[in-house]
C-alpha cells in the first residue's frame, strides 16, 4: 500500500510534469505571442509589450525560460499576473474557496438525488417511479449545462425572481450553479446506481444474506448498499476532480467568482500568468482525485490489490 | 460469472431463456454483423437517435437548400422580430433569420463533431495499438503521454491550445482532438490487453493461428466495437464543447452561425426575448441526445453483456 | 453414520410413525412467471425429513431440487416465483402460513442453508468475521466483540487452521475449500435443526470434496441435525445418505432408502443416472449417457415427462402421468420406504 502510493505519486508527478511541458510548449514556444496572443481586435500598446517581455523574462532563451517556470512552479509560486501585478496565487486563493464551495454544494447535491434516485429506482423497479426516473436521467444527459443554467436562470430568477441573476457569493445565490453543475452527474450517478444495485440485488450473497434470516433493512443497507456504492464512489470521486479544476461554463453564466471565471477572464484579458496558474492547478487537482479515488476504491473493494 | 456458477437456482428462468434458442436453430445462422444491426433495430431509443442523426447530417448536408434565408445576411428592419410570420423562427439583434442560423449552424455542429472526434480516433487507436501490442517500456510511455493529455479538462484544455491558434474551425477541431484521445487509446489498449487473454484467443493460438491472423480476426474486430461505441457517443460531447467554447468567445468566429454563438447573443435577451436562446437550445440537446442514444443502443447491440 | 429407519413419505401413509419429522414437504407447487409464459418448475413435491437424518436429493439441473430448497428456506426470488400450492411443515407447523417477519427468525437459528459457490455466496466485502458474527449479532444481540470470538469458535469448528488470525480476512483470500467451510459454519452457527446444503461440493476439486463432505456429515451427527443435501452426483450421496428422493421435471420419481436405491433401481431415469457414473470394471467401454436434453418446463410433455427420453416408453407413458406409488417385492410385501413414479416398476425393479 505505502510503496504503491510512493509510485502513483512519482507518476503524478510526472503527469505533472508532462503537463506543464504541455502548457509552455503551447503557450512559449509555438507561433503567437505570449503576452499578445488572441491578437486582432485587443491589440496591446507595443511599448506595454516590450515592458511586459522584460518583466516576465520573455527574452531569456527558452531553456533558461522554462527552467525558471518549472523552478518556480516547484515552489508554489506562479508568478505575477499581467494587469493587477499582483502573486498569481494571491489572486487565485479566495477564488479558488469560491470554486471549492460549489464543487462541494454540487457533489452534495449528485449524492442526495442521484444516490436517492437510483435507490428508488432499482428497489422499485419498472414502478412508477423507477419509469419516472429513468426516464428524467435518459434526457437529462442531452442537456448541456449552459442549457441548463438558462433555463434555470429563466424560471428561477427572471419568472419567479427567487434568486439574483448574478452570484454575490451567498448561500442563496449558490442554489442555482450548484444545481447546473449537480444534475447532469446526479442524473449519471442515478443511472449509475439503479444498474449497480440491480446486479448487486441479484449476486448470491444478497440470498446468502437473506437466508441468514438479516432483516431486510439490513440486508439492502449493509450488504446491498456496501457493494453498490463503490462505482458511485469512485464516479463522483473523479466528478468532483473536475468541478474543483473550475466550472467555466456555471461560474460564467452565474458571474460566481471562482477559478473558473477567472479563467474566462484571463483569457478575455490576455492574463496569462493567471491562465497557467488555474490550468496547472485543474490539472493537478485532477490528478490527485485520482489517486485517492484509486486508493480509496481499494478500501471499499478488498479485492482490489493495488500493485 | 454467476451465469457460469449459477446452480438450479431459478431454474424456470434460466431453463427458458435457453429453450427458444434451441428451438429455432434455423434462425441462429446470421452474421455477428447481422444480429449487432438486429439488436440496435430492436432498441427504440437507438433508433429514436439514429433518426435525430440522419436529420441533422441532412440538415447540415443541404443547408443551403433548406434554409430559407442567408444565415449572415442582415434585415436591420426587421431586428429581433419574433417567430411566426416571414421568420419562423424570429430574427436576432442583427436581424438575422434564426432557423437558417440554426441550419446552417448544424453544419458547424456536425463538421467539428465528427472532425474531432475522427482525429481522436486516430491518434488514439494507433497509441493505443502501439501501447496494447509492443507492452513494456513502449506501453509505459505511451501510457504516461496519454495520461498527461488527460489530465486536462477538456474546455480548460482546449483553451489553451486555442489561445495560440486563435479562433475558428480548425482550431476548435483540434483543441477539442487533442484533449479527447486519451480515452481512445485507454480504451483500445485495454481492449486488447483483455482480448490478447481471452480464452478464444488462446484457443485460436493454440490451434497454431499466427501473431497476424489473431490480431486481424480476433483482437481488431473486438476491440474496434468499443472504439466505435464510444466515438458515437463522444460526437455529442465534442459538440457540447465546441457550443462551450463558442458560448465562453472562444469557439469559431462570432459572426458564424453557431449554435453556442446564438446562445451566448441570446443570452443578453434572457427573459425577455426567450425564443433567441431557446430554440438554439433545443437543437443542442436533440443532439446530443441522438448521438448519445445511438452511442448507448451500438454499446448494448455490440456487447449485451454490458447491459 | 447415522441409521435411522425410513418411512415413506406419500401423505397417506404419515403418522405410522410416532416421531414429528423436522421437516414435511408436501404436495409442493412453485412456479415462475416469465415472458413466455408460467413455467411450473416444482409439481408436487412430498418429502420428509428427521432430526440426524439426511436425505439426499438427486436431479439434473432445472429438475426442480434447488427450486424446492429455496421455497423451504424462503429464499425464492418472488416475482417471479411462487408457491402455488402445498404446504412445508417445520415440526409440525406450516411455515408458509407465518407472516415474514417470522419466517425471518427461523433462518438461521432453525434452519439454514449451504450454498454451492461459496465464493458468490459470501459478501465479498465484508471480513468473514463479520459475515459470521452477523449471525449472533442479528439473532442474539451479541456485542461485537462477543461475536467476533465466537466466530473465530466456529472457525475452529469447521477445522480452519489458525482461525484467529485470519477472522478478519476476505472470503477471496480463502481457497474454495475453505471458503466452503466458512459457509458451513456460518449455517451452523446457531446450531439449526435442519441444514439444507445445495450441492455442497460442486464448486470445489475432488480431493477436497470429500473432506468437505466428511465434516458436514460429522457436524451433523454431532448436533443431530436434519439434512437434505441436494446434488447431481450419485458417487457423492451414497456414504452420507440414508435415503434418496429423484427428482425429474419438477416431481419425485423415485425414493427408497440408499443402498436399496443403488442395488435395485425403480425407475427407468435413476437406473440411467446410475449408469451413467463410470466404473473402473468397465473400463474401456463406452459411457452410458441418458440420450436428450432435460424437458422443457413451459411446455411438459405430456404423460410421464421422462417418457421423451427412456428406452423403455411405451404408448401409455406419453399419455398417461404415472402416479407415485409404493414399490413391493415380488411375493406383494411392502418395501419400506421406497415409492416409484412409473408405470412400469415392476418391470423395473423385478426385470
Amino acid at each position: 500500500m505505502g510503496r504503491y502510493v510512493i509510485r502513483r505519486l512519482g507518476q503524478m508527478i510526472v503527469v505533472l510534469f508532462g503537463a506543464t511541458v504541455v502548457l509552455f510548449c503551447t503557450l512559449f514556444i509555438l507561433p503567437g505571442d505570449p503576452v499578445g496572443s488572441l491578437g486582432g481586435d485587443k491589440a496591446r500598446d507595443p511599448a506595454v509589450v516590450a515592458e511586459l517581455r522584460e518583466r516576465y523574462g520573455l527574452n531569456d532563451p527558452l531553456p533558461v525560460q522554462y527552467g525558471n517556470f518549472v523552478k518556480n512552479l516547484a515552489q508554489g509560486d506562479l508568478g505575477e499576473d499581467f494587469t493587477q501585478r499582483r502573486p498569481v496565487t494571491e489572486i487565485l486563493q479566495p477564488k479558488l474557496v469560491n470554486t471549492a464551495k460549489l464543487a462541494i454544494a454540487a457533489i452534495i447535491i449528485d449524492i442526495v438525488i442521484g444516490v436517492l434516485a437510483g435507490l428508488i429506482a432499482a428497489l422499485f423497479r419498472y414502478s412508477f417511479w423507477d419509469v419516472l426516473i429513468t426516464l428524467l436521467t435518459t434526457f437529462a444527459v442531452g442537456f448541456p449545462s449552459f442549457v441548463i443554467g438558462m433555463v434555470l436562470q429563466k424560471f428561477f430568477v427572471v419568472d419567479l425572481g427567487l434568486f439574483p441573476l448574478i452570484s454575490d457569493g451567498t448561500l442563496n445565490s449558490m442554489i442555482l450553479p450548484a444545481f447546473t453543475l449537480a444534475i447532469l452527474d446526479a442524473a449519471l450517478v442515478a443511472r449509475l446506481m439503479r444498474g449497480t444495485m440491480l446486479e448487486v440485488l441479484r449476486a448470491d450473497y444478497v440470498k446468502t444474506a437473506v437466508a441468514k434470516g438479516l432483516p431486510r433493512r439490513t440486508v439492502l443497507l449493509k450488504h446491498v448498499m456496501r457493494n453498490s456504492i463503490i462505482p458511485v464512489v469512485t464516479y463522483l470521486g473523479i466528478s468532483f476532480g473536475t468541478l474543483l479544476g473550475g466550472a467555466l461554463i456555471t461560474e460564467a453564466i452565474f458571474n460566481w467568482d471562482g477559478i473558473g471565471l477567472a479563467l474566462v477572464q484571463a483569457v478575455q484579458q490576455q492574463n496569462n500568468p493567471i491562465i497557467i496558474g488555474v490550468v496547472t492547478f485543474g490539472v493537478a487537482v485532477f490528478v490527485l482525485l485520482n489517486l485517492i479515488v484509486d486508493l480509496l476504491y481499494a478500501v471499499l473493494d478488498p479485492r482490489i490489490r493495488l500493485a | 460469472m454467476t451465469e457460469l456458477t449459477k446452480s438450479d437456482a431459478g431454474a424456470g428462468t434460466a431453463q427458458t431463456a435457453a429453450v427458444p434458442a434451441e428451438a429455432e436453430p434455423a434462425i441462429k445462422r446470421i452474421t455477428q454483423w447481422g444480429e449487432i444491426r438486429h439488436r440496435f433495430m430492436a432498441n427504440r431509443l437507438a433508433v429514436v437517435g439514429l433518426i435525430i442523426v440522419g436529420l441533422l447530417l441532412f440538415a447540415a448536408a443541404f443547408a443551403p437548400l433548406l434554409a430559407p434565408y442567408d444565415p449572415l445576411h442582415q434585415d436591420l428592419a426587421n431586428t429581433l422580430a419574433s417567430p411566426g410570420g416571414e421568420h419562423l423562427l424570429g430574427t436576432d439583434a442583427l436581424g438575422r433569420d434564426q432557423l437558417s442560423r440554426i441550419i446552417y449552424g448544424a453544419r458547424i455542429a456536425v463538421i467539428i463533431g465528427l472532425a474531432s472526434i475522427f482525429l481522436a480516433c486516430l491518434i488514439g487507436v494507433v497509441i493505443g495499438a502501439l501501447a496494447g501490442y509492443f507492452g513494456k517500456a513502449i506501453d509505459s510511455v505511451l501510457m504516461r503521454v496519454a495520461d498527461v493529455f488527460f489530465a486536462f479538462p477538456l474546455l480548460i484544455g482546449a483553451i489553451v491550445i486555442i489561445i495560440v491558434m486563435g479562433r475558428g474551425v480548425a482550431p476548435v477541431v483540434i483543441s477539442l482532438a487533442v484533449f479527447s484521445w486519451p480515452t481512445v487509446s485507454r480504451l483500445l489498449r485495454s481492449s486488447i490487453l483483455s482480448v490478447r487473454e481471452a480464452d478464444y484467443v488462446l484457443a485460436a493460438r493454440a490451434l497454431g493461428a499466427g501473431t497476424t491472423r489473431i490480431i486481424v480476426r480476433h483482437i481488431i474486430p473486438n476491440s474496434i466495437a468499443a472504439v466505435m461505441a464510444y466515438a458515437a457517443f463522444s460526437v455529442g460531447s465534442a459538440i457540447v464543447a465546441e457550443a462551450a467554447l463558442s458560448f465562453l468567445g472562444v469557439g469559431v468566429s462570432p459572426e458564424v452561425a453557431e449554435w453556442g454563438n446564438m446562445l451566448s447573443a441570446g443570452r443578453d435577451f434572457l427573459g425577455v426575448k426567450d425564443y433567441l436562446w431557446v430554440y438554439p437550445s433545443i437543437a443542442i440537446v436533440l443532439t446530443v441526445l441522438g448521438f448519445v442514444f445511438v452511442g448507448d443502443g451500438l454499446r448494448d447491440a455490440l456487447d449485451p453483456k454490458l447491459r | 453414520m447415522t441409521t435411522s429407519h425410513v418411512t415413506a413419505d406419500v401423505p397417506a401413509q404419515r403418522g405410522t410413525d410416532g416421531e414429528t419429522p423436522v421437516l414435511e414437504v408436501r404436495d409442493l407447487h412453485v412456479e415462475f412467471k416469465t415472458r413466455e409464459g408460467i413455467v411450473k418448475a416444482v409439481n408436487g413435491v412430498n418429502y420428509s425429513v428427521k432430526a440426524g437424518e439426511t436425505l439426499a436429493v438427486l436431479g439434473e439441473s432445472g429438475s426442480g431440487k434447488s427450486v424446492t430448497a429455496q421455497a423451504i428456506m424462503g429464499i425464492l426470488d418472488s416475482p417471479p416465483g411462487r408457491v402455488a400450492k402445498g404446504e412445508i411443515l417445520f415440526k409440525g407447523q406450516d411455515i408458509l402460513q407465518l407472516p415474514e417477519a417470522e419466517r425471518r427468525k427461523l433462518r438461521g437459528p432453525k434452519m439454514a442453508m449451504i450454498f454451492q459457490d461459496a465464493l458468490s455466496a459470501l459478501n465479498p466485502v465484508f471480513s468473514v468475521g463479520n459475515q459470521l458474527g452477523e449471525m449472533f449479532r442479528v439473532h442474539q444481540g451479541m456485542s461485537k466483540k462477543d461475536a467476533k470470538a465466537k466466530a473465530i469458535e466456529l472457525m475452529d469448528r469447521v477445522k480452519i487452521p489458525a482461525a484467529r488470525s485470519r477472522v478478519g480476512d476476505y472470503p477471496h483470500q480463502f481457497s474454495g475449500g475453505m471458503r466452503q467451510r466458512i459457509m458451513i459454519a456460518m449455517a451452523l452457527a446457531l446450531e439449526p435443526d435442519l441444514i439444507i446444503a445445495d450441492e455442497p461440493t460442486t464448486a470445489l476439486d475432488v480431493t477436497v470434496q470429500a473432506q468437505v463432505m466428511d465434516l458436514l456429515a460429522e457436524l451433523q451427527a454431532e448436533y443431530h441435525m436434519g439434512l437434505i443435501l441436494i446434488t447431481h452426483d450419485l458417487g457423492v450421496v451414497a456414504d452420507v445418505a440414508d435415503k434418496i428422493a429423484v427428482m425429474y421435471a419438477g416431481r419425485i420419481v423415485e425414493q427408497a432408502p440408499v443402498h436399496e436405491l443403488y442395488k435395485r433401481p425403480a425407475h427407468p431415469y435413476t437406473r440411467g443416472l446410475l449408469d451413467s457414473i463410470p466404473r473402473l470394471d468397465q473400463k474401456g467401454q463406452e459411457l452410458y449417457a441418458i440420450k436428450g436434453l432435460p424437458p422443457n418446463l413451459l411446455k411438459p410433455p405430456t404423460g410421464c415427462a421422462f417418457s421423451p427420453r427412456c428406452p423403455k416408453a411405451q404408448d401409455i407413458c406419453r399419455t398417461e402421468l404415472p402416479p407415485l406409488v409404493p414399490v413391493s417385492e415380488q411375493d406383494g410385501t411392502e418395501l419400506v420406504g421406497r415409492v416409484s413414479a412409473c408405470h412400469f416398476w415392476k418391470e423395473q425393479i423385478h426385470g
